[in-house]
């Protein structure tokens, strides 16, 4: 499975850096904007009467903060997530007294086939 | 697939926010009634909700020379059915609307709805279609697919508000299709891949909670075995 998740890993990281290797951008004013932006643009070039009529309450006073408030965004999602398997991962490793996982059964049982890992 | 604030008129925003209602009516019904029968699952939906919230963060560059992010929901949606990612979403959404003026309060029912409604409920029904083809391939379908759903409802509903003024609803769904949905693509790639990922390792360290949940992703093993 490792071997499988590295692979679906590097081809993510292909993905990302594709466009940015590839002369994708040329000719283009403003590279790699974002597409919500650019639709906001498009609503009003063909709408330019159209007044957005709320404001945010708030906004992030720069781009610093902005990208500060994105990275905390992320950083939640990633500090629980990895906390997540990593704990359950050292539930299934550790046999833990806690542990009445079914995983734990397989390697009681079959000593031998937990050797040669769970078929993916 | 943020419409921003404001950008939605009234009545369009008003709508999106009614349409959305009940199925965060649902969905927190849904997370109460896991939370207290399962709460050995809870973890596990906080996981989902921080999947989401991690992919959502990520602007990634397309090979359309602009950026959009992937949104994560599928996760939660195969794992725990699509109901609870109306709220999961919705969270995420808040979060982003009130912090990063990303999105906004107007809006949130029409991005609640291709977010955490549309793209929940295309990946949980793509699973269930794809599941005989294996588990990989019907995660990925499933996440890539619900990815590419989201996008393509945010391209309607701006198609609706602001229909070409030569072209008409046609001309700005190809339009606003060409800003959003073409962009997506390689990007709804990667949240399947990822998605795959996340769901390998589950199916690795955390087979407790997926029975718990009742996720299927026993069937593979039980049919080699059959075989």
């Amino acid at each position: 499975m490792t071997r499988i998740n590295l692979t679906l890993l590097g081809l993510v990281l292909a993905l990302v850096l594709l466009p940015l290797i590839l002369p994708v951008t040329g000719g283009l004013a403003e590279p790699f904007a974002g597409a919500d932006g650019q639709a906001q643009d498009a609503v009003t070039q063909t709408h330019p009467d159209y007044q957005p009529w709320f404001e945010p309450l708030w906004k992030p006073p720069s781009g610093e903060i902005e990208s500060l408030l994105f990275a905390l965004q992320a950083a939640l999602g990633a500090g629980l997530l990895g906390y997540y398997l990593g704990l359950r991962r050292g539930q299934s490793l550790s046999g833990s007294p806690a542990l009445r996982g079914t995983r734990r059964r397989e390697l009681d049982d079959h000593p031998q086939s937990a050797a040669t890992d769970a078929p993916d | 697939m943020h419409i921003m604030e404001g950008f939605l008129p009234p009545l369009h925003a008003a709508a999106w926010t009614v349409v959305a209602a009940p199925f965060l009516v649902i969905g927190a019904r849904r997370i109460a009634r896991i939370t207290r029968e399962q709460p050995q699952a809870k973890l596990l939906l906080a996981s989902a909700g921080a999947f989401a919230f991690v992919l959502s963060a990520l602007k990634l560059p397309s090979v359309t020379g602009s950026c959009s992010h992937p949104t994560g929901t599928g996760l939660g949606a195969i794992l725990f059915g699509p109901s609870v990612m109306a709220v999961l979403g919705a969270i995420v959404l808040l979060f982003q609307a009130l912090l990063l003026a990303h999105g906004g309060l107007t809006t949130l029912g029409a991005n609640i709805f291709s977010m955490a409604i549309v793209g929940p409920w295309v990946a949980y029904g793509c699973f269930r279609v794809a599941r005989p083809m294996g588990l990989g391939i019907a995660v990925f379908l499933a996440a890539m697919l619900g990815d590419l759903a989201t996008y393509t409802v945010t391209t309607g509903q701006l198609a609706l508000a602001f229909p070409d003024p030569a072209s008409g609803y046609a001309g700005a769904i190809t339009k606003f299709g060409g800003i959003f949905a073409l962009t997506q693509i390689p990007l709804a790639v990667i949240e399947g891949l990822l998605t795959v990922v996340v769901v390998n390792l589950l199916v690795r360290y955390s087979g407790e909670d997926l029975d718990g949940v009742g996720f299927e992703h026993r069937l593979d093993t039980a049919g080699e075995a059959a075989r």
